[in-house]
């Protein structure tokens, strides 16, 4: 049998090596997600492509048939295109991504959210987007020389009433 | 080979809880308070996130400030209690993995065990958001990686149309709303969740302990408290989405998946804790199937209600007589809830060894290992330490003293204890034994001593048996151990998973004492004198 004294050390122990094990793994040791001399481009934007099938005006006919509390002029199939985006750096492409448009109908947003880890340094950004029925070229485009700092987050953005692409 | 290995956790396990209990004394050992300690930590968690939350500020401009202020400016309170908060929601985890290993390394997870298993890990899957949302309320460099993985992790759903991570793209993006929202899930969403979840864990066990030793809750308190003040718990700088986080001091016990969305992908860190899971919850579904449960048998059945009172699992319950007998009520066994441990056997007044005149059916009996085999294995166990050392009488004059060892399958190989005059019978749990059984073997001669060896002490692989049976002998507890029976002729060894050598040097403690008392003589009975008044 021990005897109560060894008994408090063995406690005194016990508790310390928890206590320790708590503070160690509770901040260390420390995780560096990317390395620190890297950077991160993040590519991420909702956006409604245009209209699958364009509005058609209805004829009186049809608009007659339509109960009176739902006659509208216009036939607007709810589908949207696929929005089409490409991201270049240093003119060799990252991603070329053709998003479908969100909800049962697809007659909602497309959105994307990528990233991607890259040198520090002096690169060319350049974004593309189609979100048209064409089917070559694109809608917009932007591009751009930036410096970019260990650890900076480069977010490419995109609001079509804005104009298109934003760099922050 | 595979055996072995699955021998050796026990073994492993046993030798460590022995190491704590020689510190702590079986009664305040944490390896046999893991669960109620973890509740403790739980409400420290609550009690210090009450008061971090007094001085708190729910909005993305003024989080980081106002948690620095109480770190930095009230470090002697208010410091403290972040940091208490912090280290006892780590403590948490360290209490429910060790918990969780305990459980399946002595395969208590099996059987009618299965619900508290099984609800465990919804548990799990409350007790880490609740975490990393906490963490995300900090808002510093830690916060600012946790909110973009977490985003990333719940946009691989196909819960949110827009990807949540876009409200971390730069620093204007960030928006009070969702940090409010955070703020309701830790401090109210997630707890509430939890407390329910722990009742569910806790709803199939007779019981329960909620709480530990006051000792030690103490101790764990203080340690943390220590640990407190010499290693309070900090910020990291403040979020900054313009870069990204490097070099970020990680909580582990709650961030170990994470890693994984950088070096795998998010579908890869669902796949993991999913799949994990899962296989947790098959688990308990996995052979061995479990025993026959307990059952009654009405006719030697008086609805008592002592088989009620011992059963650890909420088993048995009374319910009104269905076969017309002169007795209120009858005993029920819920085969769900049942572990078939015997316990309810063992308390069963009528499972007595000594009646002549019927067959040995107790009220209420474990169908794999009935009362009648009990007795039958006793006695032919009996018979052959007779036929080594003669009767009782001869024996003690030989010097051949003879011990008959009940022992528990959770226990010590009690097979390996059969040697010349020591005969063994093996129980599901000890306290399945009726004292009954040691009249028998002790006030008929069978043996000159019994040797009860069960799981260690508060560590019983059935809660109770171990206590009941202490109680049952002290005759603290019905049914108990008749009064003619001496109990220096009852050696009770809770030693679990003992070493042969440690359990060999008790026998041998036990043997002596035994050859020093002598063969068994029964107290005589008083005689009375009764005068009749003239």
């Amino acid at each position: 049998m021990i005897n109560t004294g060894l008994r408090y050390v063995g406690q005194a122990i016990a508790y310390a090596a928890f206590a320790a094990l708590l503070w160690f793994f509770a901040t260390a040791p420390t995780y560096s997600p990317i390395k620190p001399d890297a950077a991160m481009i993040k590519l991420s934007f909702i956006h409604v492509g245009q209209r699958k099938v364009e509005c058609r005006k209805m004829s009186p006919d049809e608009i007659a048939r339509l109960p009176p509390n739902m006659r509208l002029t216009l036939d607007c199939p709810r589908e949207r295109l696929p929005v089409l985006v490409e991201l270049e750096l240093d003119g060799k492409l990252l991603l070329r991504h053709e998003l479908i448009a969100s909800g049962l109908s697809h007659d909602r947003a497309s959105s994307i959210y990528e990233k991607f880890v890259v040198p520090s340094g002096r690169h060319q950004v350049t974004a593309r987007l189609r979100d048209s029925a064409r089917t070559e070229g694109f809608d917009y485009t932007r591009s751009t020389d930036v410096e970019l700092k260990p650890r900076q987050n480069f977010v490419v953005d995109f609001h079509a009433e804005s104009g298109g692409f934003i760099f922050h | 080979m595979l055996k072995k290995i699955l021998q050796a956790g026990p073994w492993l396990l046993s030798r460590i809880e022995k190491l704590y209990s020689a510190a702590f004394t079986p009664a305040w050992n944490p390896l046999y308070h893991l669960g109620a300690l973890t509740i403790f930590f739980f409400w420290v968690a609550v009690v210090s996130g009450v008061y971090v939350f007094l001085f708190f500020e729910t909005s993305v401009t003024h989080a980081y400030e106002s948690v620095e202020w109480l770190t930095h400016t009230q470090w002697y309170l208010g410091g403290v209690m972040r940091s208490l908060h912090r280290y006892a929601s780590d403590a948490a985890v360290v209490t429910i993995g060790v918990h969780m290993v305990k459980e399946f390394v002595t395969g208590r997870y099996r059987g009618a065990r299965w619900f508290s298993w099984f609800t465990g890990v919804p548990l799990l899957w409350m007790v880490f958001p609740l975490g990393i949302t906490g963490y995300w309320l900090v808002w510093d460099q830690l916060a600012q990686y946790v909110a973009i993985a977490t985003s990333e992790l719940l946009d691989v759903l196909p819960i949110f149309s827009d990807p949540m991570a876009r409200n971390f793209l730069t620093n204007e993006s960030v928006s009070d709303r969702f940090f409010t929202l955070m703020a309701f899930l830790h401090l109210i969403g997630f707890p509430i969740f939890l407390l329910f979840a722990i009742w569910l864990h806790l709803m199939r066990i007779s019981r329960p302990t909620v709480n530990p030793p006051l000792g030690l809750a103490v101790g764990s308190l203080a340690a943390l408290t220590v640990l407190s003040l010499l290693w309070p718990a900090l910020s990291q700088a403040p979020a900054d989405f313009s870069k990204v986080t490097t070099a970020i001091g990680f909580d582990w016990f709650y961030l170990l998946a994470y890693p994984l969305l950088d070096y795998g992908s998010p579908a890869l860190v669902w796949l993991v804790l999913v799949g994990s899971s899962t296989l947790l919850c098959l688990l308990p579904m996995l052979p061995p199937w479990r025993r026959p449960a307990a059952v009654v048998s009405l006719s030697n059945c008086n609805g008592c209600g002592r088989c009620v009172a011992d059963c650890p699992y909420n088993a048995v319950s009374l319910a009104p007589r269905s076969d017309g007998l002169a007795y209120e009520e009858e005993a029920v066994v819920n085969a769900e809830l049942c572990t078939a441990c015997g316990i309810c056997a063992g308390a069963c007044p009528t499972s007595t060894p000594l009646r002549r005149q019927s067959e040995l059916v107790p009220g209420i009996d474990l169908p794999g290992l009935p009362m009648r085999t009990v007795r039958e294995q006793t006695l032919a166990a009996a018979a052959r330490l007779a036929g080594v050392a003669g009767t009782s009488a001869t024996a003690a004059h030989s010097g051949a003293v003879r011990i008959l060892a009940y022992g528990c399958e959770s226990g010590a190989n009690i097979a390996a204890l059969r040697t010349a005059g020591v005969e063994v019978v093996s129980l599901a749990c000890i306290a399945q034994l009726p004292p009954s059984f040691l009249d028998l073997v002790i006030t008929r001669r069978h043996a000159d001593g019994v040797l009860l060896l069960g799981c260690r002490a508060h560590d019983c692989h059935y809660r109770f048996g171990v206590e009941w049976m202490d109680e049952r002998i002290a005759g603290q507890r019905d049914p108990y151990l008749r009064a003619r029976v001496p109990q220096e002729r009852i050696h009770r060894l809770w030693a679990g998973l003992a070493s042969a050598a440690e359990i060999e040097r008790e026998l041998e403690a036990f043997r002596a004492r035994l050859q020093a008392l002598g063969p068994y003589r029964p107290v005589p009975v008083a005689q009375s004198t009764y005068e009749v008044a003239p």
